[in-house]
């Protein structure tokens, strides 16, 4: 028995070298696939990262009248806080508010300056809320519309914003769900390709395998070493397409930066090398294995 | 005679059916059973005849030629033997393996008892000339240390120690029937089955292989040699079998070749 797995073992490695060319033109398919495979997984986490710091942008601010008690602005936090849509409110005094004001324009001595000159501060009380999902925004300003504690509102930002949040709301969406067609799509065209390979290398040993059949091998001893070539081949071309991908990610990396400055492309990859090594390996070892194992079924019934 | 042989292998076949012991007795008597076997092909639903109702049989340590022209049935035959088809109708018998009912599982085995020899080498074009001898121990499940003593041994046999470690591309036809020779053999098969081995092969290197197969059959194991060569049957001088479209005309000890 040991003897025998050792025998597929040395003869995988052995059909994996002695065919050199028809390897290589394997493998590079392979390579070539697991390169999109790859591209999906980093892609589908851009997205996402990409996707939550926009979401994460969107807002409605109640901002209060100067008059309002503190204690209106409580109740109204509180009330609010019974809505299952909102994810989290934010209450900014106006002393805070004047200190983030001044914090944020810190740099520029006019507008300290103006506001020293006011006595009296000039920024609102406001309720800042963040809604799990952008659609909900809606329902959310129509309940604020409707309260009975309308009457302390100064301002509901949702009414000057709804556009633009309607509008990001839908891109979201359907970056979300184009993205999964996508990946689903390349990733199909991924294992099409690698399946066909992988099919074409074992049609061009048929005579062999049909040999092999007539001397007496069995069906397992003729596929082993196929199956252990398919391994070779996933783990190769794993190690192999990250090597390539790391230049590659390196360089998009500063640029993808610009865009959105949440995402550190090269820190991902680096710090998920291993994990996406992984993945690309268990995605290539499987691939191989059960594209030989399907595709060599056939020449094994003589 | 032989049919004599062939009922009392049968009766005995039948009362001893369950032990697997007492079937090595029948085997002495009769090795391969051909019983009214037909082969029909249908392509097209077009229906073709490869083998029409062939009864024979072949005993322990006989050496058969069988002769016949292209498309008489003599591959089908072979074919038969190596349950690489199934017979349409009748009984096709090897040893203790019933041919018609022979389980894909089970065909290693039946194939590992009998050597097979063809006209165009067959020989895994990606393993050198010990690895192809040695494959067909190693499909046995047959220990390294056995391999290591007896392939050189077999290679030695047919005249090829000194190109064990070339690959069959570097070899020349006859050498590459050679190593087709020390594959077919070294698992002692109980019968070793060459379909057309000269075919491709100049005189001399034809007879040389002839020569082996003579040298295989006196040490035991039989031989069954589909062939059409008129010169080397007639040298031979033992047992023809005869085929013409598909049926046995002529089956005679110290049989020649005879043109109809």
């Amino acid at each position: 028995m040991l003897t025998t797995l050792f025998r597929i073992i040395k003869y995988g490695f052995l059909g994996f070298w002695r065919n050199g060319w028809l390897s290589a033109a394997t493998l590079s398919i392979i390579i070539l696939a697991l390169m999109v495979f790859e591209g999906m997984m980093i892609f589908n986490v851009l997205t996402k990262i990409a996707l939550i710091s926009i979401q994460d942008k969107i807002d409605i601010s109640v901002y209060f009248k100067t008059n309002t008690p503190e204690d209106e602005i409580l109740q109204t936090k509180k009330s609010l806080g019974t809505l299952a849509e909102i994810k989290n409110i934010e209450y900014i005094p106006r002393d805070k508010a004047l200190e983030n004001f001044k914090n944020r324009h810190k740099d520029d001595p006019t507008i300290a300056q103006s506001l020293d000159e006011l006595k009296n501060n000039p920024l609102l009380a406001s309720l800042n809320i963040k809604a799990h999902n952008p659609k909900d925004y809606a329902v959310i300003a129509d309940y604020l519309n409707k309260a009975s504690f309308k009457g302390w509102f100064e301002k509901v930002t949702y009414a000057q914003n709804a556009v633009v949040i309607e509008r990001l709301g839908k891109i979201i969406d359907t970056a979300e769900k184009g993205g999964f067609i996508l990946i689903i799509f390349l990733t199909f065209i991924a294992v099409l390709i690698t399946f066909n390979t992988i099919r074409l290398a074992i049609y061009s040993n048929r005579e062999e395998i049909g040999i092999m059949r007539l001397v007496g091998a069995s069906n397992s001893f003729i596929r082993g070493p196929y199956v252990v070539e398919g391994i070779i081949y996933g783990l190769i071309a794993g190690i192999i397409s990250i090597i390539i991908a790391g230049p590659i990610v390196y360089f998009i990396s500063p640029y993808l930066k610009i865009f959105i400055p949440e995402i550190n492309l090269w820190s991902y990859f680096v710090s998920n090398l291993f994990i996406l090594f992984g993945y690309q390996s268990l995605f290539g070892v499987g691939l191989g294995v059960i594209s030989s194992s399907i595709a060599i079924r056939k020449y094994l019934r003589i | 005679m032989r049919i004599k042989f062939q009922n009392n292998a049968n009766k005995l076949s039948k009362k001893y059916s369950r032990y697997s012991l007492k079937i090595s007795i029948i085997r002495e008597h009769s090795m391969i059973i051909f019983q009214n076997v037909s082969k029909f092909y249908k392509i097209n639903s077009h229906q073709t005849t490869a083998l029409e109702d062939a009864s024979f049989t072949i005993n322990p340590k006989e050496f058969v030629s069988l002769v016949g022209k292209s498309g008489a049935g003599k591959s089908t035959i072979v074919k038969l033997l190596i349950a690489e088809e199934k017979p349409t109708k009748g009984k096709v018998i090897f040893g203790s393996y019933d041919v018609n009912k022979i389980k894909h599982r089970e065909l290693p085995h039946l194939r590992r008892r009998i050597g097979v020899i063809f006209q165009d080498f067959r020989l895994l074009p990606n393993k050198t000339s010990f690895e192809n001898v040695a494959f067909a121990l190693e499909v046995a499940g047959r220990l390294q240390s056995d391999i290591e003593t007896f392939v050189p041994q077999a290679l030695e046999m047919v005249g090829l120690k000194d190109k064990m470690f070339n690959f069959p591309k570097e070899l020349s036809g006859g050498e590459k029937q050679r190593v087709a020779i020390a594959r077919a053999m070294i698992n002692h098969p109980d019968v070793i089955i060459a379909d057309e081995p000269t075919g491709n092969l100049d005189p001399i290197n034809a007879w040389e292989i002839i020569r082996l197969l003579l040298k295989i059959n006196e040490l035991g194991t039989t031989v069954l040699l589909a062939t059409h060569n008129k010169e080397i049957i007639n040298y031979l001088n033992r047992r023809v079998i005869n085929l013409e479209n598909g049926r046995v005309i002529r089956d005679e000890e110290n049989g020649k070749y005879i043109l109809v």
